[in-house]
């Protein structure tokens, strides 16, 4: 990490300093902020907040929102909700990995696309939906993904 | 100052914001400008109306007219020819999808008559995002009629409406209110528990979205009740407009007094403050959730005890459903007989359901318990789309059941569903048609809960995934005799052994496909046929030559060149480069395309 970043990452930790629960808010900006969790802010985080190393893993490890290693700049969100399943989310994941020759949980080697299977965002009644960065598309099918891509290229 | 003669409402909740409501509205506040009448007429953002696959919608005042999928270029004419002329869109009202009958009004739709909102009460007539609405609108008079009462009276209201937990069990409130209170302790905290995670459920989402103080307040008046000064939410990292929502509102709430110390000139002192979940669907859990909010793995642990008597921070804790809170400040307002004058015998008021799947009004719906689940997919849903037979229902995602046809009369109650095998649930509701295969929904729910599993206790852990292995080749035709036996054995192991309620109900989904759908398991395991013609294992799509017109728009969608032919001629598919992914069944304009039975080579 460079000196701006770990300036970013002191200024969170100290903000949840002493504050009951800290942990999971520190993650959650540090997700936010640089997309995923470097092993280095972990290492900063556990030491800071007084918590062993094995637990910071234990935690990131365990819920979804967080990730080991950055994800694409277009991170692409297939959800796989019940409404999604019954109206053929499995095909748009599919056409999503076709399209961009990965597989999903891959980043594309440019670091431009991501995909990832999500459980439900809510979009139910725009099944089957998908979320680029915080942008919903709904009604999906393969033509749409092909054209998606196209558009965002 | 201008007189305000007109109000365009435009919905606000989460699925309008995606289809691009936001547009539609920069763009009517052009043409307002443009026309010169932007004094005249006030826009207002609103909260979930429920007609989620009708938007983005806007309802315009005081006539209550409803437009509906509306694009920013619809903005001009509707300002032009009704706020300009007083001449209704036609072209913009909502069509009745089966009878092709228009209506003009919101309040006339089927979707909208049918409904009984107390919950809901505030969707779609107020701004979320201005406390003053909220307070017009009887807003925090329940917390100051509340603080008058003793805390003992309060629970003792809540206690008598009948009022059960809306996140899925059914707990009496008033009854867990009294519990938290009795027990010894301090502090104690209230957590609002707005952590939905059931695929296929967003009426917490939506009301969050829509009304966040009725939460806060709702909250505020259990805090008073059970003696707790600090309340948290725990909301979904995936709902950030609710977040969003919820944080405005505290800060408003805040700047009121009516958060903070010596609420409303009393001794009650209350504060609450906001925490995110990441991700974690057993964090729905109550002590899953409590471990969250302490900063660690969400881990469910063995109860009791209940957080009743050790939640947060070991202290006396209550964690009450979104949906729940919402019904509070109604029931303090008008009484305990108001509310339980609404549903059956032993399930009070209304529930919120999310109706998805198969169903042509999709959205936010809310109907007193008792209601008929036929009532809620053809009155209020406008019924299955595209001629399609009903199947199935599934209520409670992951945790719950599915009811077939026959149940179609059955009044909803948490009591009724529970005697056929589902559950009220949390409120999704997902409808099924016949190209549905109901196998398949059971391995869809499986493989949610086997990998939503946190670990922690083996029944769940191992045994969702051998339920998981079992279920996977089933649908791959290679399913064995004694399977569903196994299954059957398997599921009950689990539900009896698991330390949570992820694990207890997890076989749920399986067991009832099961009992109101053997056939179709049959048909899998001992004719390798997949009835709905949905386990891509078990079809073969291929073309029939007298519809085939040879226009070659399956070999232009086809990814893998399987389906080949020459223009003007007969298609046919290569089934051994097809991969089934159905792209030509769908985008063929004739029809020309259908789903066979695998026919398997005996030896």
């Amino acid at each position: 990490m460079d000196s701006t970043q770990i300036r970013q990452l002191n200024e969170i930790i100290s903000r949840w300093t002493g504050k009951p629960g800290a942990l999971m808010p520190v993650l959650q900006e540090i997700q936010e902020k640089f997309g995923y969790i470097p092993e280095d802010a972990m290492k900063e985080v556990s030491a800071k907040l007084n918590i062993p190393l094995p637990e910071v893993y234990g935690v990131v490890t365990f819920y979804h929102f967080f990730s080991l290693k950055p994800k694409g700049k277009y991170k692409i969100q297939v959800c796989e909700g019940t409404a999604c399943y019954v109206k053929g989310a499995k095909r748009v994941l599919e056409k999503f990995e076709e399209v961009l020759g990965i597989k999903v949980g891959d980043v594309t080697p440019d670091g431009k696309f991501s995909i990832e299977s999500v459980r439900c965002i809510g979009a139910c009644s725009h099944a089957p939906a998908v979320m680029i960065n915080d942008q919903v598309y709904g009604r999906m099918n393969s033509e749409k993904v092909s054209q998606l891509i196209k558009t965002l290229k | 100052m201008a007189i305000i003669r007109t109000n365009v409402l435009i919905c606000a909740g989460s699925a309008c914001v995606s289809s691009r409501a936001y547009d539609f509205k920069t763009a009517l506040l052009e043409a307002l400008e443009e026309a010169g009448i932007k004094e005249e007429v006030n826009v207002v953002d609103t909260g979930c109306i429920g007609t989620c696959d009708l938007g983005p919608v806007a309802i315009v005042y005081p006539d209550g007219i409803f437009y509906v999928h509306l694009k920013p270029e619809d903005a001009k004419v509707i300002v032009n020819e009704h706020l300009l002329k007083g001449r209704v869109v036609n072209r913009l009202l909502y069509q009745q999808p089966m009878t092709k009958e228009v209506f003009p009004s919101l309040s006339e739709i089927d979707f909208i008559v049918r409904q009984k909102r107390i919950v809901l009460r505030n969707m779609g007539v107020i701004d979320p995002e201005s406390i003053e609405e909220y307070i017009a609108k009887e807003g925090y008079q329940a917390l100051a009629k509340a603080l008058t009462m003793s805390p003992e009276d309060v629970i003792d209201t809540v206690k008598k409406s009948g009022l059960r937990g809306r996140g899925g069990a059914g707990f009496p409130t008033g009854l867990k209110w009294e519990l938290t209170r009795k027990a010894t302790g301090n502090p104690k905290y209230v957590i609002c528990n707005g952590d939905e995670g059931d695929p296929g459920a967003f009426m917490d989402r939506s009301v969050l979205e829509g009304d966040p103080h009725s939460i806060i307040e709702g909250m505020m008046i259990a805090g008073y009740a059970v003696g707790a000064s600090k309340g948290f939410f725990y909301v979904r990292a995936e709902y950030p407009l609710a977040i969003k929502r919820i944080e405005n509102a505290l800060e408003q709430a805040r700047s009121y007094g009516l958060i903070g110390e010596n609420i409303l000139g009393t001794d009650f002192s209350f504060d609450i403050e906001l925490r995110r979940g990441s991700g974690a669907f057993v964090c729905g859990e109550e002590t899953a959730l409590i471990a969250s909010i302490e900063g660690g793995r969400g881990e469910p642990r063995p109860r009791p005890p209940y957080p009743a008597n050790r939640g947060l921070w070991d202290s006396p804790t209550v964690i009450n459903n979104v949906e729940t809170l919402a019904n509070i400040s109604p029931i303090i307002l008008n009484g305990a007989e108001w509310f339980s004058s609404t549903g059956t015998e032993k399930s009070k008021g209304t529930k919120v359901f999310a109706l998805a799947g198969k169903v042509n009004n999709t959205g936010l719906i809310e109907v007193p318990f008792g209601t008929t689940l036929g009532e809620i997919i053809f009155d209020v849903g406008g019924g299955i789309p595209g001629g399609k037979k009903f199947k199935a229902a599934q209520t409670g995602g992951p945790s719950g059941g599915c009811i077939p046809a026959e149940y179609l009369d059955l009044p909803i109650d948490y009591e009724s569903l529970k005697q056929i095998g589902a559950i009220v649930g949390s409120g999704g509701l997902i409808i099924m048609d016949e190209d549905t295969c109901m196998v398949d929904v059971a391995r869809f729910f499986l493989e949610f809960t086997q990998s939503e599993s946190c670990g922690k206790c083996p029944p769940c852990r191992v045994g969702t995934r051998k339920m998981l292995d079992i279920l996977e080749r089933i649908v791959n035709g290679e399913g064995e005799e004694g399977d569903i036996e196994r299954l059957i054995e398997l599921g009950e192991e689990i539900r009896r052994d698991s330390l949570c309620g992820l694990g207890q109900t997890a076989p749920n989904p399986v067991l009832s496909t099961i009992r109101f759908f053997r056939d179709e398991y049959e048909a899998h395991i001992r004719e390798k046929r997949c009835p709905a013609k949905s386990c891509r294992a078990l079809i073969a799509y291929q073309v029939i030559p007298d519809k085939c017109r040879g226009c070659g728009i399956c070999a232009r969608v086809c990814p893998v060149g399987a389906a080949q032919g020459k223009p003007r001629e007969i298609y046919h598919i290569d089934t051994g480069l097809c991969i089934k992914c159905g792209d030509c069944f769908a985008k063929c304009p004739f029809g020309a395309i259908e789903k066979a039975d695998l026919v398997l080579e005996k030896v």
